[in-house]
């Protein structure tokens, strides 16, 4: 009897907390915030800090490129904005969402449809064509086959590559790989593309075309776009620059601040 | 179409909701295991030919039973006299026959184990050798399930085909051999048929139940894999 009874509010919990279609409220919604990230690994008796508390906020749309040495907790500060890694203390909230609450389905499906990932090694599933690799992840959505081709022959055409939809990973360049990778991190409109040193195994020329290519992408679809990166050009397309520096932000410079010191940091590394 | 990024919003509470959100279709994981035993061929065939070895010797010692048992159930003095000097067979013997079973059986069982190590082991080796491409598609949105499920329609492919290609080869071997032997025309077909269709239905069954098994193990090992694992650089 008592079950009888209950399962109608059960009902109207779900109906209640099912997703609700909300416009982007502006440019300055903030996409990816962190709030006191810490990450402790324990290795035998020692603890070793590799975040120590990391608070920022990243807007819908912002280009931004996260700097830092190896060994800084730049990778895993990155790994956790990308939902690949959970933090040890603070929260970090994708879309408003804190990813430690979320179970292995929730991670999977925002993975899936919130962020598309670059990766330096590109990453194309090697058994499948430019094609396949750009729609598998509409696959995953959910999409049918179709809808799937369609959008991903766009999207394709879309990175300069619309001539080579049923070639596969070995039978194009590196650059050109990458551009299906970026295509295939846009496949289900992601708010966010995360790309892990996107420029690091392409020469100088291809490097700076797949930079525009990203920089383009962020202005059309309004995608924000995160990047670790070595690399100087990519600090000039960045709106904001994040320095990590012993697991903790050493500063954050803005575009128009960076300009200045461009020609310091290339002296620099010089 | 939703128009915006953040048109979808994720909150807690929609659990059953995301499970099915995230999908992946029979003909699309069969497209994809296809495509994946064509492109690591010589792999598959290294797993393939252990399959093949292991039921081709249980189809031709169960077809040398069949054999045995047919021109036993004949009792005609002449051949009675060839089964004790080829085959070592004393027909009115009955313990005899029954060492003779055991001892194949038991080297049955030996041989089905070096094939199934054989299998994980080559299993084992293609997840460590695509721990990139796991790694991605989890960074795509793949449920464990969906690899796991990649990995057994995998093994169970390469499953039927090696026994499909093992059950001749065990069969006419040990035909031609017991032909020549005791003259192709001395069998009684009859009988013989029906047993051989038995003998094969059993290589069917215990050549895709071991592919299937030994993937059970490297399938676990690959769905269990980090999707960070894409990102490591060095090869």
């Amino acid at each position: 009897m008592s079950k009888q009874t209950k399962q109608p509010s059960q009902q109207q919990i779900v109906q209640t907390e099912a997703p609700v279609a909300v416009a982007t409220p502006s440019a300055q919604h903030a996409i990816v915030r962190s709030r006191n990230v810490k990450k402790i690994y324990v290795m035998g008796a020692e603890k070793v800090e590799a975040l120590r508390g990391i608070s920022l906020e990243i807007c819908q749309g912002e280009y931004i490129s996260i700097m830092g040495p190896s060994g800084s907790g730049k990778s895993t500060f990155f790994n956790m904005i990308g939902g690949l890694d959970k933090p040890s203390e603070g929260q970090v909230f994708i879309d408003e969402v804190d990813i430690a609450q979320l179970d292995a389905y929730e991670l999977a499906w925002l993975r899936c449809r919130k962020i598309g990932y670059i990766f330096q090694t590109f990453n194309l599933i090697p058994v499948m064509s430019a094609l396949e690799n750009v729609t598998l992840p509409m696959i995953f959505g959910g999409m049918t086959t179709d809808e799937a081709r369609d959008k991903g022959a766009a999207l394709l055409a879309k990175v300069g590559l619309g001539t080579r939809l049923r070639h596969r990973p070995f039978e194009l360049s590196g650059g050109q790989q990458q551009r299906v990778a970026i295509a295939r991190s846009l496949a289900n409109d992601p708010a966010i593309i995360l790309a892990d040193e996107p420029t690091g195994n392409l020469d100088l020329k291809t490097g700076t075309e797949i930079i525009e290519i990203l920089k383009q992408m962020n202005k059309e679809m309004n995608v924000t776009i995160i990047t670790a990166t070595h690399d100087h050009k990519m600090l000039a397309a960045s709106d904001r620059v994040i320095w990590i520096r012993d697991g903790r932000v050493e500063k954050i410079q803005n575009r128009e601040d960076l300009k200045i010191e461009v020609g310091k940091i290339d002296g620099e590394s010089l | 179409m939703t128009p915006t990024n953040t048109a979808e919003r994720l909150l807690p509470g929609d659990r059953r909701r995301i499970g099915k959100q995230i999908v992946l279709p029979w003909s699309k994981s069969l497209e994809i295991c296809i495509g994946s035993i064509r492109t690591r061929l010589g792999r598959s065939i290294v797993t393939l030919l252990g399959i093949v070895l292991a039921i081709a010797f249980l189809m031709s010692i169960l077809t040398s039973q069949a054999l045995i048992d047919n021109l036993r159930s004949q009792d005609n003095e002449h051949i009675n006299l060839l089964l004790a000097q080829d085959a070592g067979v004393d027909v009115h013997d009955a313990t005899s026959l029954d060492h003779k079973h055991q001892q194949d059986m038991w080297l049955l069982t030996l041989s089905m184990l070096v094939a199934f190590v054989g299998i994980v082991n080559s299993m084992l080796m293609s997840v460590t050798e695509r721990f990139r491409e796991i790694g991605t598609m989890k960074c795509l949105g793949a449920l464990d399930a969906f690899i796991i499920r990649l990995f057994f329609i995998e093994s169970t492919i390469q499953g039927v085909v090696g026994t499909l290609i093992g059950i001749p080869i065990g069969f006419l071997m040990t035909y031609l051999r017991n032909g020549v032997t005791f003259g192709f025309g001395t069998f009684h077909y009859g009988p013989l048929l029906g047993r051989t269709a038995l003998n094969l239905t059993i290589c069917l069954i215990v050549g895709t139940v071991l592919a299937i098994i030994a993937a059970w193990w490297p399938a676990r090992v690959a769905a269990r894999m980090q999707p960070v694992e894409a990102m490591r650089v060095e090869e």
